[in-house]
C-alpha cells in the first residue's frame, strides 16, 4: 500500500452553465409572455395572430429586461434584451423558410409516386389524376437546360474571377462592379435580352439552347463572384512561388492557385446551378413547354420543371394543382441538394482529396 | 563591458568560420547589384545599393524591420514588379547580364535565381513528390529521371530521411520546419544558381532552424545564397558576407558590408555597431 494520499479524480463539470433554477426562470418569463399575449388580445381591440406574436415578443422582452434588472443591473438587463432582439430576429427570418418547407411537403407529398419519374405528359392532360402521366420529361428538360447553362457560363465566370483576382487590369474596378450589378438582374431581362437578340432576328423560334443562354446570363455573375471571393482567399505567397520557380503567370494560376481553389470553385458552380435551376420567366419567353421528352436544344420546345408548374397552377383544376405541388417538390428537393453539395464540398479543407 | 562582450560572442562564432574567399568561378560569375532603388507607388524604400554576390558563398543581410532587405532581395529575381505599384531604378547582373534588359524571359531569371518564402508555402493541393517536382511542370522543363531528382533535392534539403515513406501524402502533414526544408526542396529541382531566403527560419521553432542552417551549409558547394534575417546569431553562424542595412525614416540603406566576421567583431561604422551589440532594433 503506498501512503501517496488518493488522487481525486474531478468530474468534468460545466460551473459556467445554466443551473435548473436559471432555466426554470427563462421557461417563466417565456409562459409568463405567453399569458400576457393571451390577456392582452382578449382584453383589447388587438385581434388576430399577428396581435399574438407582437404582444408576446414585447412582453417577453419587458419581462426578460426587468428580472434581469433586478437581478444583476442595468448594464446585464440591456444585453439581455440585446440577446433577445437577436433570437426574435433569427425566429422571424426562419419561419417564411420552414414554413415553405412544411407547405411544399404537405401539399406535395400526396402527388408523389414512382410513374413521376418514368413517364413524361405525352398521352395526358393537366386535368387526369395525378396517378397518370409524369414529370420525366420536365426533369431532364431541366437538366439539359442547366447543363448547357453551365457550359456556357462556368468558363466564363471562372475566367472572369481571374481576371479580377490574378491578372487585376485596368478594368478590375469597373467590371468587379459590372458583375456584381449584374447579379441583381431580374430573370425576365435576361430572357428579353436573348428574345430581342436571338430569337426575334435570327430563329424565330423556341427552343432549349435559347433558355439556357438565359440562365447562363443569370449564372455568370453569381459564378463570377463566389469564385472571386473563392480565389482571394489563396494566399498571395501561393502565386509568388508559382512565378518564383520560373513559370509563367498562367501556368501558376493553372498549376498551383487554381488547384488549391478547387472545393471553392466547386461550391461557386453548384450554386451557380442553384440559382437558375428553378428560373421560370426566361424559360417561358425562350424554350416554351412541352409534354414529351425533347433532347435536342436547338430544336422545338422543351419541357422544365418551373415551365411544369406554372402550367399546372395556370390550369386550374385540383389535379392540375395536386401536379403543380408535386412538381415544386421534387425542384425543391434538386435545388436542396444542390445546396447541400456545395456546402459539404465548400467545408472540405484544401489538400485533402 | 558588457556590450563588447555580447558582440564578441557573435566574433566567436564568425572567427570559428573558414573565411570563404570570393570566385568559385565553377557557379558562374555571380549575382550584382548597381545602384538598386525601389519604390511603391510615391514610396521611396530603398536607395542606392550596391552588392555583390560572390558564387558559394552565403550573404546574409541584417537589420531592423522595414530597411528594404526584403525589398531589395526581391528585386534581384525580378519578384518585386509583382506587387501592383512597385517600381525599380538600377542594374542586377546575373553573371554579367542585366535581367532588367529589355527582351529578357523573365521566367528564366527566376529559374535561375530561385527564392524560398518567409513563411512556408507548399502547393497545397500537391502532394511532397508533386510539390519537390512542381517547378519542372511550372517551367516546363524536362527531367530525364524524376525520381533521382527528387531523392537529390529531398537530400540536399535535409528531408529524405524523414519523408522517403509517405512521398505521396500530402505537404500539410508535414511540421512548418518540414514545409519549409520542402520548399527549399522544390527550389532546387529547377537547379537555380542562386537562392534567396526571404526570412526563412522566422515562423519555425529553434530545432527546425537549426536543421535549415545545416541545409544552408550543405548547399553553398552548389549554390549562392542571399538570406534575410532577423537573427543575428543565425547570419554569425551561416554567412560568409553580411550587409547590414538602415533606414533613418526615409528610404532603406545599406551602411555596411564586409566579411561576417568583420562586421560583427569591427563594424566600421557606428550604426553597425550599435545594431549588432543589440544596442538598438
Amino acid at each position: 500500500m503506498s501512503t501517496v494520499t488518493a488522487q481525486i479524480m474531478p468530474k468534468p463539470s460545466k460551473p459556467w452553465a445554466a443551473s435548473p433554477l436559471d432555466r426554470a426562470k427563462t421557461g417563466g418569463i417565456f409562459l409568463a409572455a405567453v399569458l400576457a399575449s393571451f390577456a392582452v388580445v382578449a382584453s383589447t381591440p388587438l385581434k388576430g395572430k399577428l396581435a399574438y406574436i407582437l404582444v408576446f415578443f414585447a412582453a417577453y422582452i419587458m419581462i426578460d429586461f426587468a428580472s434581469t434588472f433586478i437581478k444583476v443591473g442595468r448594464q446585464g438587463a440591456v444585453d439581455a434584451v440585446f440577446r433577445a432582439v437577436v433570437t426574435m430576429a433569427i425566429a422571424i427570418a426562419v419561419t417564411p423558410i420552414i414554413s415553405i418547407l412544411i407547405t411544399v411537403w404537405l401539399r406535395g407529398h400526396k402527388g408523389l409516386h414512382i410513374g413521376l419519374f418514368t413517364t413524361d405528359m405525352r398521352s395526358t392532360a393537366y386535368t387526369d389524376p395525378i396517378n397518370q402521366g409524369g414529370l420525366l420529361h420536365a426533369i431532364i428538360g431541366t437538366f439539359l437546360l442547366v447543363f448547357f447553362a453551365m457550359i456556357i457560363s462556368v468558363p466564363i465566370g471562372i475566367l472572369t474571377a481571374i481576371y479580377l483576382t490574378e491578372i487585376r487590369g485596368k478594368f478590375t474596378r469597373p467590371i468587379s462592379f459590372l458583375v456584381q450589378a449584374m447579379s441583381g438582374v431580374p430573370s425576365i431581362v435576361a430572357g428579353l435580352f436573348i428574345y430581342a437578340a436571338i430569337l426575334l432576328p435570327l430563329t424565330k423560334k423556341l427552343n432549349g439552347i435559347e433558355g439556357s443562354l438565359a440562365l447562363a446570363i443569370l449564372m455568370i455573375p453569381t459564378v463570377a463572384r463566389m469564385s472571386e471571393e473563392v480565389l482571394k482567399l489563396i494566399p498571395s505567397d501561393l502565386r509568388e512561388a508559382g512565378v518564383a520557380l520560373g513559370g509563367t503567370q498562367w501556368r501558376s494560376v493553372a498549376m498551383v492557385v487554381v488547384p488549391a481553389a478547387r472545393s471553392g470553385l466547386i461550391t461557386a458552380v453548384i450554386l451557380g446551378i442553384a440559382r437558375v435551376a428553378g428560373e421560370t420567366a426566361p424559360l417561358l419567353l425562350l424554350t416554351g413547354g412541352s409534354g414529351s421528352k425533347n433532347y435536342n436544344m436547338f430544336k422545338d420546345s422543351m419541357g422544365s420543371l418551373p415551365n411544369y408548374i406554372w402550367q399546372c397552377f395556370a390550369t386550374g383544376t385540383p389535379e392540375s394543382i395536386t401536379r403543380a405541388w408535386a412538381g415544386i417538390l421534387v425542384l425543391l428537393v434538386i435545388v436542396v441538394v444542390l445546396f447541400a453539395a456545395a456546402r459539404t464540398l465548400g467545408n472540405r479543407k484544401v489538400g485533402k482529396k | 563591458m558588457e556590450l563588447t562582450a555580447q558582440a564578441g560572442s557573435l566574433s566567436a562564432i564568425t572567427s570559428a568560420r573558414e573565411v570563404k574567399e570570393p570566385g568559385n568561378r565553377a557557379l558562374g560569375v555571380g549575382l550584382e547589384a548597381r545602384g538598386v532603388h525601389a519604390w511603391f507607388g510615391d514610396k521611396h524604400v530603398l536607395s542606392g545599393v550596391s552588392l555583390d554576390f560572390w558564387p558559394g558563398t552565403v550573404t546574409a543581410l541584417i537589420g531592423p524591420s522595414g530597411c528594404g532587405k526584403s525589398t531589395f532581395i526581391r528585386t534581384l529575381n525580378r519578384m518585386h514588379e509583382f506587387i501592383p505599384g512597385a517600381a525599380m531604378a538600377g542594374d542586377v547582373l546575373l553573371n554579367g547580364e542585366d535581367i532588367y534588359a529589355p527582351g529578357v524571359d523573365v521566367t528564366k531569371i527566376r529559374l535561375k535565381v530561385g527564392m524560398v518564402f518567409q513563411k512556408p508555402n507548399p502547393f497545397p493541393s500537391m502532394t511532397i513528390a508533386e510539390n519537390v517536382l512542381a517547378g519542372l511542370k511550372l517551367a516546363q522543363l524536362k527531367s530525364e529521371n524524376k525520381d533521382d531528382l527528387l531523392e537529390e533535392c529531398l537530400e540536399r534539403a535535409g528531408l529524405w530521411s524523414e519523408v522517403k515513406d509517405r512521398l505521396n501524402t500530402h505537404g500539410g502533414a508535414l511540421s512548418g520546419g518540414q514545409q519549409q526544408r520542402l520548399c527549399i526542396a522544390r527550389s532546387l529541382a529547377v537547379r537555380p544558381q542562386v537562392l534567396l531566403m526571404d526570412e526563412p527560419c522566422s515562423a519555425l521553432d529553434p530545432g527546425s532552424t537549426l536543421r535549415i542552417e545545416e541545409t544552408i551549409s550543405h548547399l553553398t558547394s552548389s549554390v549562392t545564397i542571399i538570406i534575410v534575417t532577423h537573427n543575428m546569431q543565425q547570419a554569425a553562424r551561416v554567412s560568409d558576407y553580411t550587409a547590414f542595412f538602415l533606414s533613418d525614416g526615409g528610404p532603406g540603406q545599406m551602411i555596411e558590408v564586409g566579411s561576417t566576421n568583420e562586421i560583427f567583431s569591427r563594424p566600421k561604422d557606428k550604426r553597425t555597431e550599435n545594431y549588432v551589440t543589440g544596442r538598438f532594433g
